[in-house]
């Protein structure tokens, strides 16, 4: 059995998100993939957010930190010294793909932009990715991905009409940009492979995101409808909503023709719905929505979750209990994928990193190796890796190359 | 471009639709496949209403650009045969078909694989081909729901929220894309196809962050706050994320860390220049805040000024003073306010196409990303049904005339 991505080899400058969680993605196939860092400026990720090992505060106890960052190997470098920088060089010579998603300008202040990387190596691939990206007035905004949702229309589109918007977790499109620059990376790189040409993509996020909004700009477009916040609504189904359960659990139910609102009443033991003439169309059921939403919400109440997507499932009904990230941990569908992976990190323990969606039936991936500690791999990485001798690297150590 | 030499079979419904959009904004020759009746989901709202001729799905609008389109019955024998002559020629195949019912008709991966053992087979389903959920039935609201992202989404005591405009589709085709191309490294390789698994309730995890981690380590479950921000700090401050303002809704939250404390420290002189700021303001040091250790009295301390100032704002206002400044935060864009943005607009981002059914000129929203530069071209509309019968049955399947008007006689195409 062999890895997809087993000649792959990956370098990656920066933090956080956006960048680190693409290496991520290839490094679960089998890429050798290097997170590089530096002692003064630790990825951001480790220090700035919880949640940390026991809630202690530590460069290598944080959960958020290793989410995106397992499978990988992990070094420090002092670029700003001489040695540090020609090391990085060495990095890039060695690597097949350059990720960076810092500032834009920044890496090319560095000494790392594309333009420099690329006169050492003519077949370089490299992905830019930022928020707004590498061009246009306002590229050099330092703004946050958990704010960038806004600016990309998510956040407007959560929340009922009447109320506010409401905040979408995390770096939202952070994550919309890794699929996107996953997918054009390996392009890149196949292209690469057949023409020996050098790609530069600049990819960014807010652009990633709005792919995600592609229906609702067009019906701006072509209709000139603003499209708004409808809660749990959908304009093709009633009901379409999401209903209490017992002990503060919640579900959802979804119909999407009259024959699915004739089992869904069975099932639920409501004949009485079916002759109410309040629900007889989809039409109908939509004009009524409000009092039909109580009706089932009514039923649910004393229900358990997932029995009720039991029951109506077996019965060919859409039906879901919502998970929340406790019940991720027992959802038997996310356990029979193996999606959370269990691997002992040296300071932090055993505990579990996410997997990715899709398997691949003759090279599955998997969960390599917990995230790395601060500057873990340099030995492995400068000596195996590079083939620095080991006299010179503890030369470079005493210099502080390293830190 | 990127995907020149490769041609995908694109056999998907609404949920699979991205992913062949995301190929075909790589470059490669993407063909959706529908029934020779049309694809039943291109009725479905919320839809594009012309003038002329009949409302069309905006999702199947926007997600079929970049791909040709033919016509083929798969529950008819001729239509059959003449996919297995497709799959000859082609690279990737993506479907979207309940689990097994592709087997029931003979034309699933283990069947049609030897026909060519290249092909990487990619299948989209909401929970996955195997597993206890594997026949559940899933639209987005089911998908968001299992993978969690509801239960992160909402008022604190409210109900869980999906976003309005479905999500699920657009993680699961861009994962399935990222899927498909690990598949094509793989065949460089080895010169064999596989098959690609993928599952969109485990795609938008993807979308939790690193929420799970919360109650992997420290047993806590991480909730929904409606327009505040939690888990930033640990005496359990939150922050608020969404602002009135004259023209809607502003989001700026006070963060820590250099670049939050330098924005604070920017938005405190904006708001300064217009006598909006307290004395006490003024003069806190902000090289000393802390988000991770702030209480919640300091937070609305904080607050309470800057609510006043965002107030009297507009959306633009605000937006071109949070980058000239580098204050973190954005304005809440509609979808109007987006198709005004003057950076979009800088990048050419958006491309002007004619809708080949109706005639409708829409702005779509350009390629994802620019390559050595240059823009992916969204270089067609979707399809209209059958558009591209001839050119692909006839010019490059090399199909006679009379092979034709059989198969459109039996109904295959």
């Amino acid at each position: 059995m062999k890895d997809a991505l087993q000649n792959l080899k990956v370098l990656e400058l920066g933090g956080y998100a956006a960048g680190p969680c693409i290496g991520k993605y290839l490094a679960n196939f089998g890429a050798q993939v290097v997170h590089l860092e530096s002692q003064d400026r630790p990825d951001g990720f480790r220090l700035q957010y919880p949640p940390y090992r026991n809630g202690k505060v530590g460069l290598n106890l944080s959960g958020c930190f290793a989410f995106f960052n397992d499978s990988k190997y992990g070094v420090t470098l002092n670029i700003k010294h001489p040695d540090g920088l020609a090391l990085a060089y060495r990095l890039v010579d060695w690597a097949d793909v350059v990720i960076e998603n810092m500032r834009p300008g920044v890496v090319a202040r560095l000494g790392l932009g594309y333009q420099t990387l690329r006169e050492r190596k003519s077949s370089l691939v490299m992905l830019s990715t930022s928020n707004m990206g590498q061009t246009g007035p306002y590229a050099r905004h330092p703004g946050f991905g958990t704010q960038l949702s806004s600016l990309c229309g998510f956040t407007h589109f959560i929340g009922e009409p009447d109320g506010p918007p409401q905040f979408i977790y995390g770096p939202y499109v952070d994550f919309i940009a890794v699929a996107f620059g996953g997918a054009a990376i390996l392009a890149a790189l196949d292209h690469q492979r057949r023409t020996n040409k050098s790609v530069y993509i600049d990819l960014s996020q807010y652009e990633a995101g709005l792919q995600f909004l592609g229906s609702a700009l067009l019906d701006y477009s072509g209709n000139g409808v603003v499209e708004d916040r409808a809660g749990n609504r959908d304009p093709a189904a009633a009901p379409h909503g999401c209903y209490p359960c017992r002990n503060g659990h919640w579900c959802v139910i979804s119909c999407w023709d009259d024959e699915e609102w004739t089992k869904f009443c069975h099932a639920a033991g409501q004949p009485s719905w079916l002759s109410d003439e309040r629900f007889h169309s989809l039409s109908q059921r939509k004009q009524h929505e409000t009092s039909l939403n109580k009706l089932i919400g009514d039923w649910t109440r004393d229900m358990d979750a997932h029995a009720v997507m039991a029951l109506l499932q077996n019965r060919g009904i859409h039906a879901a209990a919502v998970n929340t990230m406790r019940d991720l941990f027992s959802d038997p569908q996310i356990a029979s994928r193996r999606i959370f992976q269990e691997m002992e990190h040296p300071e932090m323990g055993l505990h579990h990193y996410r997997m990715v969606s899709y398997q691949l039936d003759e090279t599955p991936g998997g969960i390599r190796r917990p995230a790395p500690c601060l500057g873990e791999h340099n030995s492995f990485v400068f000596q195996s890796l590079l083939g620095l001798p080991p006299e010179e690297f503890q030369r470079l150590q005493e210099q502080g190359v390293f830190s | 471009m990127l995907l020149t030499p490769y041609r995908v079979l694109d056999l998907t419904g609404p949920l699979g639709f991205s992913c062949g959009k995301i190929l075909g904004d790589l470059g490669a020759d993407v063909i959706k496949v529908e029934p020779p009746t049309g694809d039943p989901s291109r009725s479905t709202p919320p839809l594009l209403r012309p003038a002329r001729g009949e409302p069309q799905s905006l999702h199947w609008l926007a997600f079929n650009a970049n791909k040709r389109g033919i016509t083929l019955d798969l529950e008819n024998p001729a239509g059959q045969n003449l996919l297995v002559r497709l799959v000859k020629g082609a690279d990737f195949l993506l479907e979207s078909f309940p689990p097994g019912s592709l087997n029931e008709r003979g034309l699933g991966y283990a069947q049609l694989k030897h026909r060519n053992p290249r092909l990487i087979w990619v299948s989209i389903t909401p929970y996955g081909q195997d597993g206890p959920y594997q026949n559940f039935s899933g639209s987005d609201l089911e998908i968001m729901a299992l993978g969690g992202a509801m239960s992160l989404a909402g008022e604190k005591d409210g109900e869980p929220m999906r976003v309005t405009v479905p999500q699920a589709p657009m993680w699961v085709g861009a994962e399935a894309a990222m899927g498909a191309l690990t598949a094509l490294a793989y065949r460089s390789l080895m010169n064999t196809g596989q098959h690609v698994d993928v599952s969109a309730q485990a795609a938008v995890m993807a979308a939790l962050a690193h929420a799970p981690a919360f109650w992997d380590l420290n047993r806590t479950n991480p909730e929904r706050a409606g327009i505040f921000l939690t888990g930033r700090s640990v005496t359990g401050a939150k922050m608020r994320m969404f602002w009135p303002c004259q023209d809607g809704w502003i989001n700026f939250c006070l963060y820590g860390g250099a670049a939050g404390r330098h924005a604070n420290r920017q938005l405190v002189a904006w708001m300064d220049e217009t006598n909006s700021a307290p004395e006490w303001l003024k003069q806190v040091n902000w090289d000393n805040f802390d988000a991770t250790a702030v209480t919640q009295d300091e937070v609305d301390a904080f607050e309470a000024p800057i609510g006043r100032f965002l107030s009297a704002l507009t959306k633009q206002e605000f937006y071109e003073g949070a980058v000239k400044r580098e204050i973190l935060g954005y304005p809440v864009h509609t979808i109007k306010d987006i198709y005004g943005d003057p950076h979009l607009a800088a990048r050419n981002f958006w491309t002007e196409m004619e809708d080949p059914s109706s005639g409708v000129r829409m702005k779509y929203p350009g390629g994802f990303a620019l390559i050595n530069n240059e823009r992916l071209r969204v270089a067609r509309p979707a399809p209209s049904v059958g558009q591209h019968n001839e050119e692909v049955y006839s010019k490059e399947l090399g199909l006679s005339a009379s092979e034709m008007q059989q198969l459109r006689a039996a109904g295959a195409v």
